[in-house]
């Protein structure tokens, strides 16, 4: 009798040592894959600050030269004697205005497609479209480049801006934003609209996903109750997927503000503030791809602290974008 | 450490590795002798088996290169004043010269049908002469039929030797360009659209009604664009072409040009064409490898002998033979050893 317990526990407590060192194992396992993970995740933020303090160590010579001044001066004159003037208001003007019309633009057009696309839509040509925008968003920048300098700008320039600066030509302040002292195929409007086309597929494939996350039940509920395809599109589709929403278009600005070479190619690379929107500017980004490889000393670390400055308003506008998001949240949750 | 030290070092590994396959002679810098560059190359490879890996990127690019000893040589269409030869031990000399002209895109305006003088066009440049009928452009032309169109100013968005050159002579022909932007490669424009290379300035040119740009004249005429005449110094109207390029290039005093340091801007003469660039080359007097640098000096030596009608072909003018002699005796200052 107390030899078959004896056994049996014998067993017991060798399969419960399986157990423990099967346990244990798997335990190891875990903590090396946490490991892996964990160490992944701060890679992401290892490599941020390194970008982040290259770029002030880059930036340096022109931080302790130019300070404030940098962001205050609209003067760009890389070789005057004996000291260049740097001054970035110009390019950070022009980033800010060209993602500004690019979203004007772009937000109601990928909406829009966005709703044709999940509520009006007949099936059979559905797909197709949403193929084409996704084709769309798949086209280098640089193929947009030189569509907008060799076909959109011309157009642009010889039959479009002239009607429009006629329109406007009698309107105060109106008559100086568009303003067409000097037309040509290169100017901050030229390059905001190409944005607007590169950044649309963004919005509208992103607004896709999200209002087909809508209940069904939810809009035919309002369907049933006698809604029209607007009521239900502004006061059930929009509302639900408002942070969706948002999400797709902070990514799209993220991408107006940082593209460079289809932007570099029409924009006309001028270093000048002009209340015209069919004048030549210039934005962060195009200007450190003109004038990196030939810069040396104090005006490459100036293009460098123009680089960290598009790292920072780049931050500071997802900052605030999510920060609306919240607030948003919020006053819905109420 | 720095930025250009990092984009150095990965050049670097590039040039080693394709140096190690080819053995060729390996340069970089101005875009703007590219063309007569490799032709040169091209005729040299099958008269003696040795190739030229030339990176067309650029004179600030090509002496950041040569600076970094990535390259066997430099080259620059800003000659380099003494201090700086000397900081890096560089020898310099000059390869070979070029026109820069005017270029514009204007109905029924065809090349040499407008003339222009140096000070009307850096008043152009200066955005004082805003429209194509302006009084000081009818007074020139009075034959022309000038439309009422703004001018569009295109030029250089890159750091730029031609730039260099040609706003050097705008500084020699009017004060108040010299005063209010001044010579130099990346200049503050007060006006236009800037455009990357001499092909983008004439790509600019051709798409854009109304515009002028400034090209080295190869572009102009390969690429079928309009160009104008041009006052000289002396007074005369001249037109664009190796002729008036040969007599600008005649009044250069290399004689007298320490290191051959020597702009030749609104040259004297009544046949000279006032806008014109050298680019030169820049080598270490203690090169890295003594191999590759007798290499680069026997393909230079191959162009002054045999390049001559290769580069008049394409419009660029080939250095005089005092100047060639004046640059094999300061070639013994390479060792080579």
């Amino acid at each position: 009798m107390s030899a078959i317990t004896e056994s049996v526990s014998t067993a017991g407590r060798a399969l419960l040592s399986d157990r423990a060192r099967v346990l244990k194992s798997m335990a190891f396992g875990d903590k090396v894959f946490a490991l892996l993970t964990l160490s992944a995740a701060y890679l992401v933020l290892l490599v941020l600050a390194g970008i982040i303090i290259s770029l002030i160590i880059g930036a340096w010579p022109a931080i302790t030269t130019f300070g404030l001044d940098f962001l205050t001066t609209s003067r760009w004159a890389p070789q005057l004697e004996p000291q260049p003037i740097l001054g970035a208001l110009a390019p950070i003007y022009g980033t800010l205005i060209s993602s500004f019309i690019a979203m004007l633009i772009a937000v109601p057009f990928g909406l829009g497609i966005a709703i044709f696309l999940t509520e009006l839509c007949p099936h059979s040509i559905r797909k197709p479209i949403r193929l084409a925008i996704e084709l769309l968003a798949g086209i280098p920048s640089i193929i947009y480049g030189m569509w907008g300098f060799f076909v959109l700008g011309p157009f642009l320039a010889n039959y479009v801006e002239p009607g429009i600066v006629a329109v406007f030509a009698d309107i105060p302040v109106l008559n100086s934003v568009f303003g067409g002292e000097m037309l040509s195929n290169l100017s901050l409007f030229n390059a905001s609209l190409i944005l607007a086309i590169m950044i649309l597929p963004f919005i509208t494939a992103i607004a896709v996903d999200v209002f087909s996350t809508v209940p069904p039940v939810l809009k035919e509920a309002a369907y049933g109750i006698g809604c029209t395809t607007w009521e239900v599109v502004s006061n059930v589709v929009l509302p639900f997927t408002r942070v969706g929403v948002v999400g797709g278009v902070m990514l799209a600005l993220g991408r107006a503000l940082g593209e460079t070479m289809a932007v570099t190619f029409i924009i006309g690379n001028s270093f000048k503030i002009s209340s015209s929107i069919f004048a030549p500017g210039t934005t962060i980004s195009a200007a450190i791809a003109s004038e990196f490889a030939e810069s040396e000393g104090l005006h490459q670390s100036g293009l460098i602290l123009l680089g960290l400055l598009l790292f920072v308003l780049t931050f500071f506008v997802l900052a605030a974008a999510r920060l609306m998001l919240m607030r948003l949240e919020k006053r819905a949750g109420a | 450490m720095k930025f250009s030290t990092l984009i150095a070092a990965g050049f670097a590994m590039v040039a080693s590795i394709s140096a190690a396959v080819a053995e060729d002679i390996s340069g970089a810098g101005a875009t703007f002798p590219f063309p007569i560059y490799s032709k040169w190359a091209d005729a040299y490879k099958k008269a003696s088996g040795v190739g030229l890996n030339y990176q067309s990127i650029g004179s600030g690019a090509g002496r950041k290169q040569i600076q970094a000893k990535t390259v066997t040589f430099g080259a620059t269409d800003i000659p380099q004043k003494e201090a700086y030869l000397d900081q890096y031990g560089f020898v310099q000399f000059p390869m070979v010269m070029g026109g820069i002209v005017p270029i514009v895109n204007l109905e029924g305006v065809s090349g040499s049908d407008l003339t222009l003088s140096g000070e009307t066009l850096a008043n152009i440049y200066l955005g004082k002469i805003k429209k194509w009928d302006d009084a000081a452009i009818a007074a020139l032309n009075p034959k022309a039929k000038l439309p009422s169109l703004p001018i569009i100013v295109i030029r250089r968005s890159d750091g730029s030797g031609t730039t260099f050159n040609f706003t050097t002579y705008l500084s020699a022909v009017s004060g108040e360009f010299k005063s209010k932007v001044g010579a130099g490669e990346a200049v503050e424009w007060p006006v236009g659209i800037g455009a990357a290379g001499n092909a983008g300035v004439s790509a600019n040119v051709m798409q854009t009604k109304g515009s002028i740009g400034y090209v080295e004249y190869a572009y102009a005429t390969q690429n079928g664009l309009a160009w104008t005449d041009m006052v000289n110094s002396a007074g005369k109207r001249v037109k664009p072409s190796l002729a008036s390029f040969k007599a600008a290039a005649s009044k250069g005093d290399w004689a007298n040009a320490k290191r051959f340091n020597l702009i030749l801007a609104n040259s004297p003469g009544e046949a000279s064409w006032p806008m014109m660039a050298t680019t030169f080359i820049l080598m270490y007097a203690e090169p890295v490898s003594a191999p590759a640098s007798n290499a680069a000096l026997k393909y230079f030596d191959w162009a002054y002998t045999n390049g001559g009608k290769m580069a008049e072909d394409l419009d660029y003018v080939p250095m005089p033979d005092s100047v060639v002699a004046q640059v094999r005796s300061a070639w013994k200052g390479i060792a080579s050893k």
